[in-house]
C-alpha cells in the first residue's frame, strides 16, 4: 500500500490499519449486504 | 479558515491514500439511491392519486438537475476542494429528502418535485463529481481503478437502498402483511426522513475523511515518465472553459452519449423485455415476473461490476482502446441480441449482462479519459460539463426505445422481433460513438494553460 511521500518531508508516520479497516468496513458492509440481497433475487433466474 | 476549506484538507505526511476511496464511496453509495426510486413509486401514485408519469417526473427532474448542477458547479467544486463539495452535496441531498417528506405528509406533490427533484438533484450532481479530481490526484498511477471504485458506488447505492427501503416501509406501515400490500404515504414520508438522517451521516463521514495530497506529492515508486510516454496522456493542463472549445471534449461527449443511450435502451425495459423475448405463440411468456426481477438484479450487478472492472482495466489498455471495446464490441453484441437474442435465455442474459457492464464502465472510465486528455487542473469541472451527455441520453434513450415499441404493439403483446428496430438503432448509435472515439487525438496546444516554469510538472498556481 502506498503512503504519502512529500519531497523534503520526514519519514512517513506509521499507518493506522484499524482506521483503514473501519473506513472500508463502513462502506464495504452495506455494499456487501446490497450485493447479497440482489444475488438472492438473481437466484430466481437460475432456479 | 473554515474546517471546510481546501487548505484544511491537505494530507499530512504518512496519510494513507487508501482512505480516500471509502470517503468517495460513502458519498456515491448514498446518492446512488436515485436508482432505487421504483421501490416507492406505486405507493406515491396511490398516495397522491397521481399517474405513473406524474410520479416518474420526480426522478426525471433529479437526473436533469444532476447534469445541470454538475456542469454549473464543476469549477466551484474544483476550486473549493472535495470536503466543501461533499458537505454541500450532503446538505442538498439530505435536504431534498426532508422537503420531499414534507410534500408527502402535506399531500403537495410540487414540494416533492422541489425537494427530491430540484434540491436533491443538485446534491446528486455536486456529490457525483466531488471526489473525482481528488481521486485522480491520489492515484496518478491508476486513475481508472480509483475513479472506478468511487463510481461503482453509484451503482451500488441502489443495491443497498432497494432492500433497505422495502424493509423500512414494512416497518413503518402496520398493514404491510396485507395481501397486495402497497405502502402508505405516511410510511414513505417516514422512509424519506430516515434516509435523510442516514445519508447525511454517511456523507459527512466522507467529507470528514477526505484529504487532498500536498503539493508535489506522488506515490512511492511512481515514475511520471511512464505516464508521459503514452500518446494520449497529457502532461499539460486545460481549463474547463477551454476544454469545451476543443474537438476532443465533444468527441468524448458523443462517445459517452451513445454508450449511455444504448445502455438505457436495455435498462429501461429490462423486465418486460426478457418476458417479451421469450413469449410463446399463445402470448404467454416463458419468463415469470420473479425471473424477470432476477434478471434486473443481475443487470444491476453487471452495471456495478463493469464500473470497477472495466475502468481498472483501462489503466492497462488505455482509455481510447477500452472505449473502442465498449462501443465496438457493444455494437456487435447488440446486433447479436437483436437478431439471435431469443435463441436461448443463457445467450440473452449473457449478452445483456456484458452490454450493461459496458454501460457502467463508460461512466467510470470517462473521468480518467478526461484526465488523460486535459490534465488534472480542472478535471472535475470538465467532468461536470461532460455529464450533460448523461442528461441528454436519459431523455433520448427512453424516447427512442418507447417510440419504436409503441409503433410495434401494446405491452404484453410484443415479442423479440418487435425489439429489432429499437435495438438496431442502438447499434447505429454505438457505431457513431465508436467513430467519434476513433477520432480522439491529443488536445491542440493552443488550449493548454501557460506554465511559468516548464521544467517542473506541477499544478498551476490557481489550483494551490
Amino acid at each position: 500500500m502506498s503512503t504519502a511521500h512529500t519531497p523534503g518531508a520526514q519519514a512517513p508516520v506509521k499507518v493506522s490499519v484499524s482506521k483503514l479497516a473501519v473506513a472500508w468496513a463502513l462502506v464495504g458492509l452495506p455494499l456487501g449486504y446490497g450485493v447479497f440481497q440482489t444475488l438472492t433475487r438473481v437466484a430466481a433466474l437460475f432456479g | 479558515m473554515s474546517w471546510l476549506d481546501r487548505e484544511r484538507t491537505i494530507a499530512p505526511p504518512g496519510f494513507n491514500r487508501w482512505l480516500v476511496p471509502p470517503a468517495a464511496l460513502a458519498v456515491h453509495l448514498c446518492i446512488g439511491q436515485a436508482y432505487a426510486t421504483s421501490v416507492y413509486k406505486t405507493a406515491l401514485v396511490k398516495h397522491f392519486g397521481a399517474s405513473l408519469t406524474e410520479i416518474g417526473v420526480i426522478f426525471s427532474i433529479a437526473i436533469v438537475m444532476l447534469g445541470l448542477s454538475a456542469a454549473a458547479m464543476g469549477t466551484w467544486v474544483d476550486r473549493s476542494g472535495p470536503r466543501k463539495a461533499m458537505f454541500t452535496s450532503a446538505v442538498f441531498w439530505s435536504g431534498g429528502f426532508l422537503i420531499g417528506s414534507l410534500g408527502i405528509f402535506t399531500h403537495q406533490l410540487w414540494l416533492v418535485y422541489l425537494g427530491y427533484g430540484v434540491v436533491g438533484g443538485i446534491g446528486l450532481g455536486i456529490g457525483y463529481i466531488s471526489p473525482v479530481s481528488t481521486l485522480i490526484k491520489w492515484f496518478p498511477d491508476r486513475p481508472g481503478l480509483a475513479t472506478g471504485m468511487a463510481i461503482m458506488g453509484f451503482g451500488g447505492g441502489a443495491l443497498i437502498a432497494s432492500p433497505v427501503s422495502t424493509a423500512l416501509l414494512k416497518l413503518y406501515d402496520p398493514n404491510s402483511g396485507a395481501k397486495d400490500w402497497v405502502a402508505s404515504g405516511d410510511a414513505v414520508g417516514k422512509l424519506f426522513l430516515t434516509l435523510a438522517v442516514v445519508y447525511l451521516a454517511y456523507m459527512l463521514f466522507g467529507a470528514f475523511t477526505i484529504k487532498v495530497p500536498a503539493a508535489g506529492w506522488q506515490p512511492a515508486g511512481f515514475d511520471p515518465a511512464k505516464v508521459k510516454a503514452a500518446k494520449l496522456v497529457t502532461t499539460e493542463n486545460v481549463s474547463a472553459k477551454n476544454a469545451v472549445k476543443s474537438r476532443q471534449f465533444w468527441l468524448v461527449w458523443i462517445a459517452l452519449f451513445c454508450n449511455v443511450t444504448a445502455g438505457i435502451g436495455i435498462l429501461e425495459q429490462a423486465a418486460p423485455m426478457i418476458q417479451d423475448f421469450f413469449r410463446k405463440s399463445d402470448g404467454v411468456s416463458l419468463v415469470s415476473a420473479a425471473v424477470a426481477a432476477g434478471f434486473v438484479g443481475l443487470l444491476s450487478i453487471g452495471n456495478m461490476a463493469g464500473r470497477f472492472a472495466w475502468s481498472a482495466t483501462s489503466d492497462v489498455t488505455g482509455r481510447k482502446r477500452i472505449y473502442m471495446v465498449y462501443l465496438g464490441v457493444g455494437a456487435v453484441l447488440y446486433t447479436v441480441l437483436a437478431l439471435a437474442g431469443s435463441t436461448t435465455t443463457v445467450l440473452y442474459v449473457a449478452l445483456a449482462f456484458v452490454i450493461i457492464s459496458f454501460y457502467g464502465g463508460g461512466f467510470a472510465t470517462v473521468p480518467a479519459y478526461l484526465r488523460d486528455l486535459f490534465g488534472t487542473f480542472q478535471v472535475g469541472a470538465i467532468h461536470g460539463r461532460l455529464l450533460t451527455a448523461w442528461s441528454a441520453a436519459g431523455v433520448a434513450g427512453p424516447l427512442i426505445v418507447n417510440a419504436f415499441l409503441d409503433a410495434q404493439g401494446k405491452p404484453g403483446q410484443l415479442d423479440a422481433a418487435s425489439y429489432q428496430p429499437a435495438l438496431l438503432t442502438m447499434v447505429a448509435l454505438l457505431v457513431v460513438g465508436f467513430l467519434a472515439n476513433l477520432r480522439v487525438k491529443p488536445v491542440d496546444a493552443r488550449f493548454h494553460e501557460p506554465r511559468p516554469d516548464r521544467g517542473r510538472a506541477h499544478e498551476p498556481a490557481m489550483e494551490a
